[in-house]
């Protein structure tokens, strides 16, 4: 049984077709990276599989349940975790209170009015280990909108890891770093795939990353599946070299 | 000092000047009434102020689920049973049921639609009991009615005549709200509610279904704010429509910011400021509200975090 199993979806918004008849089988373990060039439909893409809004046409099954109408919240329910391409922290928290409302949310604990002394130390024994695989451990006390850009990019994650999710969906995890920011951030993706097993998909523009990292990669082009295949099929399709270089090419 | 130790005195320093109110009031100039005043009109502010503070969410409606209750209460007291207690608990249980009922349909709404829905659905209480003048009262409001002694069993206590002991009555059911809402605001919920009010994205997508959680959070608030509301009509011994006016509504609103709304004590300090304003400015001139309301421009444009936040921040640095 595949974690993600999309089919034949389509997005429009009003007369923009943003995505038109894609489909996507990403197996549990994989990590698949989806590149393409600006306004390809990439993060509409993510928007319908983590449900920000539905599809036109077409269905989304988790872990092999119909999820297509189910909201946002169901589906993190579900086992599915998200970042965004601008990062959604809560910025007057400290990177702990932000890692600590996914772990309780995690534990079934959403609605509770009260919480036990041994479940909070449950939590926060939970939340501990979660910052130390985001190297996070030394930071848990700041306040999240006063840390760096990259540190911000990884408490995001952390949040997202917190929720113990099957699937891990990140948009652009390395958007707007620098040189030695990406590279951790591509280190403790390929930790959260190689060590803790994660199944991983991931919308990124920095090619060394996506190469380094994914084991397919899936190019989506003015709304369509343009290509599916490993790194190296990917980097010598000529439909992609096109598609990137401009289709004068 | 440390941070912890900052904050127990701090609370320590509340607490014991609310419970010797009426002994440094009196010699101040002031009236235990006032103080009363003070710690219902404060619940209420905080009761407004769980919404807009912690979870983010502006209701400018909030004077109708408090008039409800002190309607609630006045009914009770009038027409069921001669009983205290009872006139508390029908009138937070008026004011909290009308507000889960509505709210059910208000949250999907945001930001100013919210606050608009609000007022609206909070008119139609005001309307009703202005124009239903044979159960309400109408313009002259709910009276025939008056708090009754509490009774132990043993003992009595006269909280009619007696105002020391209708402030300590007052006092212990402000203390029991307020260590109720202190206690749902540490919880799991209540860090969810700030996860709303923080990033309703994220916590939508850490699986929080916000709409329910502002419903909870709406609920909650309604049966505080009504609490109060029949706290007030026990105080005044009558229930006035105002109370459910919008612009009562306003006064709660204004409570909270300019005591600070971040914070869980600003609204109380912001209700102080308020009454005590009012108290006295009332006496000098009918205009007392444009000076109140210059002292909230102030407040708001010097001091954006309230006048708590402020004394906070600099007690910090």
């Amino acid at each position: 049984m595949s974690a993600l199993d999309v089919r034949n979806v389509s997005k429009r918004f009003g007369n923009l077709v943003a995505l038109r008849d894609v489909s996507l089988t990403v197996e549990s373990g994989e990590l698949r990276a989806i590149i393409g060039p600006n306004g390809a439909g990439k993060t509409t893409f993510f928007n319908l599989i983590s449900g920000l809004f539905p599809p036109s046409t077409g269905t989304i099954a988790f872990d092999g349940r119909d999820v297509t109408a189910l909201p946002a919240h169901k589906r993190v329910e579900l086992g599915m975790a998200r970042t965004f391409q601008i990062t959604e922290i809560f910025p007057e928290l400290t990177v702990f209170e932000n890692v600590r409302i996914g772990a309780e949310i995690a534990g079934g604990y959403r609605l509770r009015p009260w919480i036990s002394r041994g479940e909070k130390r449950e939590i926060e024994r939970k939340v501990e280990e979660t910052l130390k695989l985001a190297a996070l451990d030394l930071k848990a006390h700041r306040l999240v909108g006063e840390l760096a850009h990259g540190d911000q990019r990884a408490a995001e994650i952390a949040m997202a890891l917190s929720l113990q999710p099957h699937l891990l969906l990140l948009d652009e995890p390395t958007a707007g770093m620098g040189d030695q920011e990406t590279y951790e951030i591509a280190e403790l993706i390929r930790r959260l795939h190689r060590d803790s097993n994660f199944t991983i998909v991931l919308i990124e523009h920095d090619m060394r990353v996506v190469f380094h990292l994914a084991d397919r990669i899936t190019v989506l082009d003015q709304g369509c599946l343009l290509a599916e295949g490993t790194p190296q099929d990917i980097a010598a399709n000529e439909a992609v070299q096109a598609a990137y270089l401009g289709r004068a090419a | 000092m440390s941070a912890q130790t900052r904050k127990l005195v701090a609370l320590g320093a509340i607490w014991a000047t609310l419970a010797f109110a009426p002994y440094w009031m009196v010699p101040l100039g002031g009236y235990t009434a006032l103080g009363t005043r003070v710690l219902v009109l404060g619940l209420a502010a905080m009761s407004v102020n769980f919404l807009l503070g912690f979870t983010g969410v502006l209701s400018f409606g909030h004077a109708a689920y408090f008039g409800l209750g002190a309607y609630g209460a006045g009914f009770a007291l009038k027409f069921l049973a001669p009983s205290t207690p009872l006139s508390l608990l029908c009138g937070m249980l008026l004011g909290g049921v009308a507000g889960a009922l509505l709210g059910a349909l208000i949250v999907r709404r945001r930001g100013v639609y919210f606050a608009m829905v609000t007022i609206a659905f909070g008119q139609v209480f005001y309307y009703i009991a202005f124009q239903w003048s044979s159960v309400t009262g109408g313009d002259d409001g709910l009276r025939g009615f008056s708090r009754q002694p509490l009774d132990f069993g043993l003992f009595s206590l006269d909280i009619l005549s007696n105002t020391n002991a209708f402030y300590y009555f007052v006092f212990v059911c402000f203390a029991l709200a307020t260590c109720v809402m202190a206690f749902i605001l540490r919880s799991p919920f209540g860090r969810t509610m700030i996860a709303i009010r923080e990033n309703e994205r994220r916590a939508r997508f850490l699986g929080i279904p916000v709409e329910r959680h502002i419903w909870i959070a709406f609920t909650l608030s309604c049966f505080f704010v009504g609490f109060a509301g029949a706290l007030y009509a026990l105080l005044n011994n009558f229930a006035d429509p105002r109370g459910l006016h919008y612009s009562q509504s306003g006064d709660f609103v204004m409570m909270a910011v300019m005591g600070g709304m971040r914070t869980f004590w600003g609204p109380l300090l912001g209700a102080a400021v308020f009454v005590v304003l009012q108290d006295y400015l009332s006496s000098i001139t009918v205009n007392w509200m444009s000076f109140v309301g210059m002292l909230f421009v102030a407040v708001v444009l010097f001091f954006p975090r309230g006048l708590l936040g402020f004394i906070r921040r600099n007690g910090e640095s």
